[in-house]
């Protein structure tokens, strides 16, 4: 792609969020909408500078990311765990894949007041809920990531005489491995909205979510859209980081995804 | 380099002659929910070190036959045995290269060729001397750290054969191994493979539909019909080696051949073998 072509992409990209901006700003200045529900943007800038200065809003971000990685580095290392373990014992499979199946269809949300009862609303409980999120989108793709492996290349390793640990090095693993990053990959975003989702309904301790419900509760409106910008924002970059690096961690598969 | 020579130095130790027995051997699929006959009543007998050519019409079990061998196909009639010992699923001592190259996208050349190797009795150092001998062997020098997805085709088929050799089997099975080569590949591919063979003395089977290729690199060829997939006939050559296209008894084995794949073909729809196996 020419650089030109590039600036143009992102151009385009850009029209839809400074289009939105524009309006929001030409609606609350016009009187439309009440200031109450849409404040103007400087007045949320006011607000965000406000916070930055004192340092509210980064430490409120920080601890947000904090316990979202946390969450994340948990629920995906035991997402992994399950998956290979699902994905590789027909047993284990048949046993637990259509529970597991029923399981997901429980919102996510839903599992809050059963964690909240048995973690309470402190810090160990927004970890477990946030690695739940995490977990499950792993755990889905990778075994469906594993059963897809190719049985002509399964058969290879059966001449080769691999072992299990050897198998799951050399051939499952890697051949599951488009399907695992592409369930990280939903694990981060995952991750990200149960980070807000804890904050918001467990509520204690500091976190963007807790900024949130601050604005609510005081009816400040700027802050309230600074919390929403500010999730939005994490969430975008989560996103766009991720699919960055799964481009490039499966070089093999560069040729298949021009082609 | 020297290839041979280093190849020499990377050779697995004896066990066993490669001696191969099939006995009646009859294996049948389900297909849409009706039996198909890939092979009935199939026997042969393959002495160690023997090079061994199957050559028969498009599905007449070719393929079928050299994955029973191999032991990947644990439900079939008969029995089939490595020296005395009836086989048992796969074994580092039967190598197969398979029809089509089966490389692992995710690994390099050079990683294909040395997952053949990991549960070989080698240092790593005899390993890695192993993996770059076999990767000059097949001509890819230079592709060593390419992706399977940056090969042609012939030279996918080429890391193939050079993954199928690389351990040493004492029988290695070969489905077309040279089918994807261009001419001039596939001659030096042949005599590269006859001087392994020679030199190693690893019992060859090896299925082409090449009849010039099959009376070149065959002690006997065996000729398959198809529907059921049975032996047709068996074709001792005796002709010394190395040996020339052009040679007058080649010539006229080759032709003799040909009119017994012709036979087959007209046959193939129910008629009696023309001759057991040996
Ligand atoms: N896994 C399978 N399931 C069902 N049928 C099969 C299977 N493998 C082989 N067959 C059938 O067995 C018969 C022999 O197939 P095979 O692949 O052994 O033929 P072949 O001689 O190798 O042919 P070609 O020269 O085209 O490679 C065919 O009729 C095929 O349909
Ligand atoms: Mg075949």
């Amino acid at each position: 792609m020419s650089s030109s072509a590039a600036l143009g992409s992102l151009g385009r990209g850009l029209v839809l969020p400074i289009g939105l901006l524009l309006t929001w700003e030409v609606a609350s200045h016009s009187g439309l909408v009440n200031r109450q529900f849409l404040p103007p943007l400087e007045h949320v800038g006011a607000t965000a500078w406000q916070e930055l200065a004192s340092g509210e809003l980064l430490e409120a971000l920080a601890a947000s990311l904090r316990r979202d990685l946390l969450g994340f580095v948990f629920g995906s290392g035991a997402g992994v765990l399950i998956g290979l373990l699902l994905g590789l014992s027909t047993i284990a499979d048949r046993v637990v894949m259509t529970w597991f199946n029923g399981l997901k269809q429980i919102a996510l949300l839903a599992w809050i007041p059963l964690i909240s009862l048995w973690f309470g609303f402190d810090e160990m409980a927004k970890v477990v809920f946030i690695g739940l999120a995490a977990a499950i989108p792993v755990i889905l793709n990778l075994v469906e990531g594993i059963h897809a492996t190719s049985r002509k290349l399964v058969e290879v390793g059966e001449v080769f005489r691999f072992n299990r640990v050897q198998f799951i090095l050399y051939v499952y693993l890697p051949a599951a491995m488009p399907s695992l990053l592409t369930g990280l990959h939903l694990a981060l975003i995952y991750a990200w909205l149960a980070t807000i989702g804890a904050e918001y309904f467990m509520a204690a301790g500091p976190g963007i979510g807790g900024i949130i419900i601050a604005g609510r509760e005081r009816f400040d409106m700027d802050l309230v859209m600074l919390g929403i910008l500010v999730v939005g924002s994490v969430g975008f970059l989560v996103d766009r980081g991720a699919s960055w690096l799964e481009r490039r961690l499966i070089p093999w598969r560069a040729a298949s995804a021009l082609a | 380099m020297n290839v041979a020579a280093q190849l020499r130095t990377t050779a697995v130790p004896d066990h066993g002659q490669g001696r191969l027995e099939v006995r009646n051997v009859s294996k049948s699929f389900v297909v849409n929910g009706a039996p198909v006959e890939a092979l009935r009543d199939v026997s042969l007998d393959v002495a160690g070190g023997e090079f061994v050519v199957l050559l028969g019409p498009s599905g007449c079990g070719k393929s079928t036959l050299l994955r029973l061998i191999a032991g990947l196909e644990p439900e079939f009639r008969g029995s089939i045995s490595q020296d005395g010992n009836a086989i048992a699923g796969t074994s580092l001592d039967r190598g197969i290269v398979f029809q089509e190259p089966r490389l692992f996208p995710w690994a390099t050349v050079s990683q294909n060729i040395a997952l053949g190797l990991k549960n070989a009795p080698l240092s790593d150092r005899a390993k890695r001397e192993a993996v770059a001998a076999h990767i000059t062997l097949v001509g890819l020098d230079g592709f060593a750290q390419a992706y399977p997805h940056q090969l042609s085709g012939g030279m996918a088929q080429r890391a193939a054969i050079a993954r199928g050799l690389v351990n040493r089997p004492r029988l290695l099975l070969l489905d077309e191994p040279f089918g994807a080569l261009d001419a001039l590949t596939r001659a030096r591919l042949q005599v590269e493979l006859q001087r392994i063979w020679a030199h190693e003395r690893i019992t060859m089977v090896l299925v082409t539909h090449d009849v010039d290729e099959a009376v070149l690199l065959g002690d006997r060829v065996i000729v398959l019909a198809p529907r059921p997939g049975r032996v047709s006939r068996i074709f001792a050559i005796s002709a010394p080696r190395p040996r020339s296209r052009t040679d007058d008894d080649l010539v006229r084995i080759r032709n003799d051949v040909l009119r017994a794949l012709g036979d087959g073909e007209e046959d193939g729809s129910g008629g009696t073998p023309i001759s057991g196996p040996a």
